[in-house]
């Protein structure tokens, strides 16, 4: 298991994509943006960017908001 | 305006027939919030971006109750405070959903939410530098708004009061000359309360007005969209027709003339 913050909390995630990470935890990929290390992972590359040890993500969608 | 012309605005190459932009914040459910947005007749909405619940997945998300199909997703700032955190975000917010077209606020404090100009005009220059087409969330200074539109704005969006304090246009004065001066759409944000104030701003010869708490804390807030929806339009059929002089004293209407 990898090592990793998801959105600020501690988190022990299975190797893979960024794309399977994001599934494990629940979600569809193509409904959120994901940023790795304060970069983005563009949607087309969340199936390709490997998650490693460490990794810091940020994981949004949309809220209502004015 | 004629029959054959329809009343429309653009705004960064879109053009819109509705000059009503609502929030989708303080509903009390999706259901009531997509009932409001039909009612208001928009089609800008604007939205937040904030992190999934990763804990709870299961929780309802706004894109399956109001689509981007239906509606511009006009994706937010709000809660940031510095040029970098609105960029930061607006940057997630284009992955999330692919657009361009985003509303930038940067606040300057809490209290008031009044808006950071020295950041938001940065944050500006990053944005356009970056392809995207901001519109712009801004004090009602003449000036600062003139520079937002020289570094790149699609749009000025002066407050007409504070944030969701529903205080009504404060300076008509200040609107107006914007408005003159501006080469772009300019739209009030923030501090409608009512439709008299929506009105008002129209009125004003602003090409939209942009809401949220206003219909969202009504007690009706679907009738209230409603309502908003009509104001925008009176006003803006007002600003075209042309207001009537103001008298200091009376003037009759009914002639003088063949009094018994």
């Amino acid at each position: 298991m990898l090592k990793v913050i998801i959105n600020g909390e501690d988190k022990r995630v299975s190797p893979g994509s960024v794309a399977d990470m994001v599934r494990a935890l629940g979600f569809q990929p193509e409904k959120l943006a994901v940023e790795r290390n304060r970069e983005i992972v563009p949607r087309s590359m969340l199936g390709e960017v490997m998650v490693a040890d460490g990794d810091m993500f940020e994981i949004v969608h949309f809220v209502g908001g004015g | 305006m004629t029959d054959s012309s329809p009343d429309t605005w653009s705004v960064a190459g879109q053009t819109f027939t509705s000059r009503l932009i609502v929030g989708t914040g303080k509903y009390k459910d999706f259901a009531e919030n997509a009932a409001a947005l039909k009612a208001s007749g928009a089609e800008i909405i604007t939205v937040a971006v904030r992190r999934v619940n990763v804990s709870d997945p299961s929780q309802p998300m706004l894109t399956d109750h109001i689509s981007p199909k239906d509606y511009t997703f006009l994706p937010n700032t709000a809660g940031c405070f510095t040029a970098d955190e609105a960029v930061r975000t607006l940057r997630l917010a284009r992955e999330a959903g692919g657009w361009d077209l985003v509303k930038l606020e940067v606040l300057g404090e809490a209290k008031t939410l009044y808006p950071d100009m020295r950041e938001t005009l940065k944050a500006t220059e990053t944005l356009v530098a970056e392809g995207f087409k901001p519109m712009v969330y801004c004090v009602d200074d003449p000036i600062a708004a003139k520079q937002l539109e020289e570094a790149g704005a699609v749009a000025i969006m002066p407050l007409g009061a504070p944030i969701g304090s529903g205080l009504g246009i404060q300076n008509r004065v200040t609107i107006r000359l914007i408005v003159e001066g501006a080469g772009v759409p300019v739209l009030v944000d923030a501090g409608v309360g009512t439709a008299s104030d929506a009105a008002i701003a129209m009125e004003l010869g602003c090409d939209g007005v942009l809401m949220n708490t206003a219909i969202a804390e009504a007690k009706e807030p679907i009738r209230m969209a409603e309502a908003m929806k009509l104001a925008v339009q009176a006003g803006r059929h007002s600003y075209l027709a042309g207001r009537m002089g103001l008298r200091r004293y009376a003037d009759p209407s009914s002639p003088l003339a063949g009094l018994i």
